[in-house]
Protein backbone atom coordinates (compact mmCIF):
# COMPACT_ATOMS: atom_id res chain seq x y z
CA UNK A 1 0.00 0.00 0.00
CA UNK A 2 1.67 3.25 -0.87
CA UNK A 3 1.50 6.95 0.90
CA UNK A 4 -1.49 8.11 -1.03
CA UNK A 5 -4.15 5.07 -0.47
CA UNK A 6 -2.96 5.43 3.11
CA UNK A 7 -3.75 8.83 3.08
CA UNK A 8 -6.74 8.32 1.38
CA UNK A 9 -8.13 5.36 3.36
CA UNK A 10 -7.31 8.21 7.14
CA UNK A 11 -9.21 10.97 4.82
CA UNK A 12 -12.44 8.25 4.49
CA UNK A 13 -12.21 6.95 7.99
CA UNK A 14 -11.63 10.50 9.67
CA UNK A 15 -13.81 12.91 7.37
CA UNK A 16 -16.39 10.48 5.76
CA UNK A 17 -18.44 10.95 2.71
CA UNK A 18 -19.64 14.58 3.53
CA UNK A 19 -16.12 17.00 4.49
CA UNK A 20 -18.15 19.72 4.95
CA UNK A 21 -19.42 18.31 8.48
CA UNK A 22 -15.93 18.11 9.25
CA UNK A 23 -15.20 21.64 8.34
CA UNK A 24 -18.31 22.33 10.59
CA UNK A 25 -16.76 20.69 13.35
CA UNK A 26 -13.65 22.41 12.99
CA UNK A 27 -15.48 25.77 12.47
CA UNK A 28 -17.75 24.89 15.79
CA UNK A 29 -14.77 24.88 17.76
CA UNK A 30 -12.59 27.66 16.36
CA UNK A 31 -15.36 29.82 16.71
CA UNK A 32 -15.73 28.91 20.40
CA UNK A 33 -12.04 29.51 20.54
CA UNK A 34 -12.34 32.83 19.42
CA UNK A 35 -15.42 34.15 21.21
CA UNK A 36 -14.21 32.53 24.45
CA UNK A 37 -11.13 34.95 23.99
CA UNK A 38 -12.83 38.17 23.77
CA UNK A 39 -14.76 37.09 27.16
CA UNK A 40 -17.91 35.63 26.49
CA UNK A 41 -20.02 33.42 27.02
CA UNK A 42 -19.74 30.51 24.11
CA UNK A 43 -20.63 27.10 25.47
CA UNK A 44 -23.99 27.39 22.92
CA UNK A 45 -22.08 27.87 19.74
CA UNK A 46 -20.64 24.44 19.47
CA UNK A 47 -23.72 22.79 19.59
CA UNK A 48 -26.07 25.58 17.55
CA UNK A 49 -22.91 25.30 14.95
CA UNK A 50 -23.36 21.23 14.59
CA UNK A 51 -26.86 21.20 14.51
CA UNK A 52 -27.22 23.66 12.11
CA UNK A 53 -24.58 22.07 9.47
CA UNK A 54 -26.10 18.72 10.25
CA UNK A 55 -29.94 20.12 8.89
CA UNK A 56 -28.20 21.65 6.48
CA UNK A 57 -26.31 18.33 4.96
CA UNK A 58 -29.26 16.51 4.56
CA UNK A 59 -31.41 18.89 2.85
CA UNK A 60 -32.88 17.69 -0.05
CA UNK A 61 -32.76 13.87 1.09
CA UNK A 62 -35.94 12.45 0.64
CA UNK A 63 -36.92 8.64 1.36
CA UNK A 64 -36.34 6.38 -1.30
CA UNK A 65 -38.18 3.33 -2.28
CA UNK A 66 -36.19 0.86 -1.34
CA UNK A 67 -34.69 0.64 2.35
CA UNK A 68 -33.31 -2.74 3.29
CA UNK A 69 -30.18 -3.83 1.40
CA UNK A 70 -26.91 -4.35 2.39
CA UNK A 71 -24.67 -0.99 2.82
CA UNK A 72 -21.82 -0.31 4.13
CA UNK A 73 -21.24 1.00 7.82
CA UNK B 1 -18.87 4.49 39.24
CA UNK B 2 -19.30 8.46 38.23
CA UNK B 3 -21.85 9.85 35.87
CA UNK B 4 -18.83 10.44 33.03
CA UNK B 5 -17.58 6.93 33.68
CA UNK B 6 -20.85 5.31 32.81
CA UNK B 7 -21.08 7.59 29.77
CA UNK B 8 -17.77 6.75 29.13
CA UNK B 9 -18.37 3.04 29.12
CA UNK B 10 -21.64 2.72 27.61
CA UNK B 11 -20.87 4.87 24.56
CA UNK B 12 -17.88 2.44 23.71
CA UNK B 13 -19.93 -0.45 24.85
CA UNK B 14 -22.51 0.24 22.37
CA UNK B 15 -19.83 1.35 19.32
CA UNK B 16 -17.82 -1.79 19.70
CA UNK B 17 -21.56 -4.01 20.07
CA UNK B 18 -22.21 -3.02 16.66
CA UNK B 19 -18.76 -2.99 14.94
CA UNK B 20 -18.00 -6.35 16.60
CA UNK B 21 -21.73 -7.65 14.81
CA UNK B 22 -20.71 -6.69 11.36
CA UNK B 23 -17.37 -7.85 12.09
CA UNK B 24 -19.02 -11.28 13.19
CA UNK B 25 -20.91 -11.48 10.08
CA UNK B 26 -18.21 -11.72 7.94
CA UNK B 27 -15.97 -13.98 9.58
CA UNK B 28 -19.25 -16.58 10.04
CA UNK B 29 -19.77 -16.56 6.41
CA UNK B 30 -15.95 -17.28 5.66
CA UNK B 31 -15.63 -19.58 8.24
CA UNK B 32 -19.30 -21.54 7.11
CA UNK B 33 -18.35 -21.11 3.88
CA UNK B 34 -14.59 -22.05 3.52
CA UNK B 35 -11.88 -23.03 6.67
CA UNK B 36 -12.53 -21.83 10.19
CA UNK B 37 -8.96 -22.24 11.11
CA UNK B 38 -7.58 -19.90 8.90
CA UNK B 39 -11.27 -17.07 9.43
CA UNK B 40 -10.54 -17.53 13.27
CA UNK B 41 -6.51 -16.86 13.01
CA UNK B 42 -7.36 -13.64 10.57
CA UNK B 43 -9.58 -12.40 13.65
CA UNK B 44 -6.93 -13.43 16.12
CA UNK B 45 -4.31 -11.75 14.66
CA UNK B 46 -6.77 -8.53 13.90
CA UNK B 47 -7.22 -8.50 17.19
CA UNK B 48 -3.81 -8.81 18.77
CA UNK B 49 -3.23 -5.74 16.02
CA UNK B 50 -5.98 -3.37 17.51
CA UNK B 51 -4.42 -4.73 21.08
CA UNK B 52 -0.84 -3.57 20.30
CA UNK B 53 -2.43 -0.06 18.41
CA UNK B 54 -4.69 0.71 21.52
CA UNK B 55 -1.63 -0.03 24.30
CA UNK B 56 0.97 1.76 22.25
CA UNK B 57 -1.21 5.30 21.78
CA UNK B 58 -3.29 5.21 24.61
CA UNK B 59 -0.63 6.56 26.94
CA UNK B 60 0.77 8.31 24.77
CA UNK B 61 -2.20 10.32 24.23
CA UNK B 62 -2.75 10.92 28.30
CA UNK B 63 0.48 12.76 28.28
CA UNK B 64 -1.09 15.43 26.21
CA UNK B 65 -2.23 18.84 28.50
CA UNK B 66 -5.72 18.43 28.86
CA UNK B 67 -6.80 21.77 27.04
CA UNK B 68 -5.01 20.14 23.97
CA UNK B 69 -6.46 16.72 24.15
CA UNK B 70 -10.12 17.69 24.68
CA UNK B 71 -9.73 20.72 21.63
CA UNK B 72 -7.87 17.09 19.61
CA UNK B 73 -9.90 14.68 20.59
CA UNK B 74 -13.27 16.83 20.60
CA UNK B 75 -13.00 18.16 17.15
CA UNK B 76 -12.00 14.14 15.96
CA UNK B 77 -15.39 13.39 18.23
CA UNK B 78 -17.65 15.81 16.26
CA UNK B 79 -16.14 15.35 12.66
CA UNK B 80 -16.86 11.52 13.87
CA UNK B 81 -20.15 11.91 15.24
CA UNK B 82 -21.90 13.99 12.36
CA UNK B 83 -21.11 11.31 10.05
CA UNK B 84 -22.45 8.48 12.25
CA UNK B 85 -25.59 10.25 12.83
CA UNK B 86 -26.17 12.04 9.32
CA UNK B 87 -25.99 8.39 7.99
CA UNK B 88 -28.32 7.50 10.78
CA UNK B 89 -30.72 9.51 10.59
CA UNK B 90 -30.93 9.13 6.45
CA UNK B 91 -31.54 5.49 7.73
CA UNK B 92 -34.03 5.81 9.88
CA UNK B 93 -35.87 8.30 7.45
CA UNK B 94 -35.59 5.95 4.70
CA UNK B 95 -33.73 8.07 2.52
CA UNK B 96 -30.29 5.32 2.73
CA UNK B 97 -30.83 1.57 2.48
CA UNK B 98 -30.51 0.08 6.04
CA UNK B 99 -27.93 -2.44 7.58
CA UNK B 100 -28.95 -6.03 6.96
CA UNK B 101 -26.64 -8.97 8.09
CA UNK B 102 -28.90 -11.41 6.90
CA UNK B 103 -28.25 -9.78 3.45
CA UNK B 104 -24.10 -8.78 4.12
CA UNK B 105 -24.00 -12.63 5.65
CA UNK B 106 -25.45 -14.29 1.72
CA UNK B 107 -23.38 -11.99 -0.20
CA UNK B 108 -20.05 -12.99 1.69
CA UNK B 109 -20.91 -16.43 1.84
CA UNK B 110 -21.03 -16.21 -2.30
CA UNK B 111 -18.73 -14.21 -2.65
CA UNK B 112 -16.53 -16.98 -0.69
CA UNK B 113 -17.85 -19.85 -2.57
CA UNK B 114 -16.80 -18.53 -5.33
CA UNK B 115 -13.04 -18.97 -4.73
CA UNK B 116 -11.18 -22.28 -4.72
CA UNK B 117 -10.23 -23.49 -1.02
CA UNK B 118 -6.99 -24.49 -1.16
CA UNK B 119 -6.02 -27.90 0.58
CA UNK B 120 -3.48 -26.67 2.83
CA UNK B 121 -3.73 -23.10 4.61
CA UNK B 122 -6.86 -20.48 3.45
CA UNK B 123 -4.97 -17.38 2.71
CA UNK B 124 -8.36 -16.28 1.46
CA UNK B 125 -10.33 -17.09 4.21
CA UNK B 126 -7.61 -15.52 6.95
CA UNK B 127 -6.97 -12.21 4.47
CA UNK B 128 -11.22 -11.85 4.41
CA UNK B 129 -11.17 -12.62 8.43
CA UNK B 130 -8.54 -9.75 9.17
CA UNK B 131 -9.48 -7.26 7.04
CA UNK B 132 -12.97 -7.05 8.09
CA UNK B 133 -11.80 -7.79 12.02
CA UNK B 134 -8.87 -4.85 11.73
CA UNK B 135 -11.42 -2.57 9.96
CA UNK B 136 -14.50 -2.22 11.90
CA UNK B 137 -12.25 -2.95 14.59
CA UNK B 138 -10.05 0.45 13.71
CA UNK B 139 -12.94 2.39 14.60
CA UNK B 140 -13.66 0.88 17.99
CA UNK B 141 -9.50 1.25 18.67
CA UNK B 142 -10.41 5.05 18.03
CA UNK B 143 -13.33 5.68 20.29
CA UNK B 144 -11.32 3.29 23.07
CA UNK B 145 -8.83 6.12 22.45
CA UNK B 146 -10.33 9.43 22.10
CA UNK B 147 -12.93 8.81 24.75
CA UNK B 148 -10.30 6.65 27.23
CA UNK B 149 -7.74 9.26 27.05
CA UNK B 150 -9.74 12.38 27.41
CA UNK B 151 -11.47 10.63 30.86
CA UNK B 152 -7.71 9.41 31.65
CA UNK B 153 -9.31 6.38 32.00
CA UNK B 154 -7.92 3.95 28.75
CA UNK B 155 -8.07 1.02 30.74
CA UNK B 156 -12.51 1.07 31.51
CA UNK B 157 -12.79 1.97 27.61
CA UNK B 158 -10.96 -1.02 26.93
CA UNK B 159 -12.66 -2.98 29.33
CA UNK B 160 -16.16 -1.73 28.00
CA UNK B 161 -15.12 -2.62 24.65
CA UNK B 162 -13.85 -5.97 25.48
CA UNK B 163 -17.26 -6.56 27.03
CA UNK B 164 -19.26 -6.01 23.86
CA UNK B 165 -17.09 -8.09 21.87
CA UNK B 166 -17.54 -10.87 24.51
CA UNK B 167 -21.42 -10.45 24.42
CA UNK B 168 -21.73 -10.26 20.51
CA UNK B 169 -19.71 -13.37 20.04
CA UNK B 170 -21.86 -15.41 23.09
CA UNK B 171 -24.53 -14.58 21.31
CA UNK B 172 -23.34 -15.57 17.73
CA UNK B 173 -21.96 -18.69 19.25
CA UNK B 174 -25.10 -19.56 20.40
CA UNK B 175 -27.21 -18.40 17.70
CA UNK B 176 -24.82 -19.56 14.93
CA UNK B 177 -26.40 -17.04 12.33
CA UNK B 178 -25.89 -13.45 12.05
CA UNK B 179 -27.44 -11.44 14.61
CA UNK B 180 -29.85 -9.63 12.40
CA UNK B 181 -32.17 -9.39 15.54
CA UNK B 182 -29.89 -6.76 16.91
CA UNK B 183 -31.27 -3.26 17.06
CA UNK B 184 -27.99 -2.34 14.74
CA UNK B 185 -29.67 0.49 13.37
CA UNK B 186 -31.22 2.19 16.08
CA UNK B 187 -27.11 1.20 18.04
CA UNK B 188 -25.85 3.68 15.09
CA UNK B 189 -28.32 6.31 15.90
CA UNK B 190 -27.82 6.39 19.55
CA UNK B 191 -23.84 6.16 18.93
CA UNK B 192 -24.07 9.20 16.88
CA UNK B 193 -25.61 11.23 19.06
CA UNK B 194 -23.32 10.35 21.79
CA UNK B 195 -20.01 10.63 19.52
CA UNK B 196 -21.56 14.05 18.82
CA UNK B 197 -22.79 15.33 22.62
CA UNK B 198 -19.16 13.90 23.57
CA UNK B 199 -17.55 15.89 21.20
CA UNK B 200 -19.39 19.05 20.90
CA UNK B 201 -18.82 18.97 25.19
CA UNK B 202 -14.87 18.27 25.30
CA UNK B 203 -14.14 20.46 22.21
CA UNK B 204 -16.02 23.11 23.93
CA UNK B 205 -14.52 22.80 27.04
CA UNK B 206 -11.07 22.54 25.28
CA UNK B 207 -11.70 25.61 23.31
CA UNK B 208 -12.49 27.93 26.97
CA UNK B 209 -15.95 27.71 27.05
CA UNK B 210 -17.44 26.72 30.38
CA UNK B 211 -20.88 24.93 31.05
CA UNK B 212 -23.50 25.51 32.87
CA UNK B 213 -23.33 23.34 35.78
CA UNK B 214 -20.10 21.38 34.51
CA UNK B 215 -20.51 17.75 33.71
CA UNK B 216 -23.82 18.18 34.48
CA UNK B 217 -25.05 20.24 31.26
CA UNK B 218 -23.51 16.47 29.50
CA UNK B 219 -27.10 14.62 30.20
CA UNK B 220 -29.01 17.74 28.43
CA UNK B 221 -26.62 17.98 25.73
CA UNK B 222 -27.33 14.69 24.94
CA UNK B 223 -31.04 14.94 25.16
CA UNK B 224 -31.03 17.97 22.73
CA UNK B 225 -28.42 16.32 20.67
CA UNK B 226 -31.01 13.50 20.18
CA UNK B 227 -34.43 15.33 19.60
CA UNK B 228 -32.23 17.85 17.22
CA UNK B 229 -32.01 14.13 15.27
CA UNK B 230 -35.64 12.80 15.53
CA UNK B 231 -36.63 15.94 14.72
CA UNK B 232 -34.32 15.82 11.25
CA UNK B 233 -35.58 12.44 10.63
CA UNK B 234 -39.12 13.41 10.84
CA UNK B 235 -38.10 16.35 8.26
CA UNK B 236 -36.71 13.83 6.37
CA UNK B 237 -39.43 11.41 5.46
CA UNK B 238 -41.64 14.58 5.47
CA UNK B 239 -40.07 14.87 2.01
CA UNK B 240 -41.10 11.66 0.57
CA UNK B 241 -43.09 12.27 -3.01
CA UNK B 242 -46.78 10.96 -2.58
CA UNK B 243 -47.45 8.39 -4.53
CA UNK B 244 -50.54 8.94 -7.03
CA UNK B 245 -53.58 6.53 -6.01
CA UNK B 246 -54.47 4.24 -8.78
CA UNK B 247 -58.51 4.54 -9.80
CA UNK B 248 -60.64 1.74 -9.09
Amino acid sequence: MNARRILDAIWDFVVGDDPRLALAALVAIGLTAVVCAFGLSAWWLAPAVALASLRWSLRGARPSATSASKTSS
Amino acid sequence: MTGAQTSLALSVFLACAVEAVEAFTIVLAVGTTRHWPAALAGTGVAGLVLAVVVAALGPALTVLPLGVLRVVVGGLLLTFGLQWLRKAILRAAGAKDKHDEEAIFATERAEAAAVPVPTGFDGYAFAISFKAVLLEGLEVAFIVLTFGANQHDVGLAAAAAAAAVLAVLGAGLALRAPLARVPENGMKFAVGVLLTSFGIFWGAEGAGAHWPGGEASLGPLVAVILLAALAMVAEVRGRAVPTAAVPG
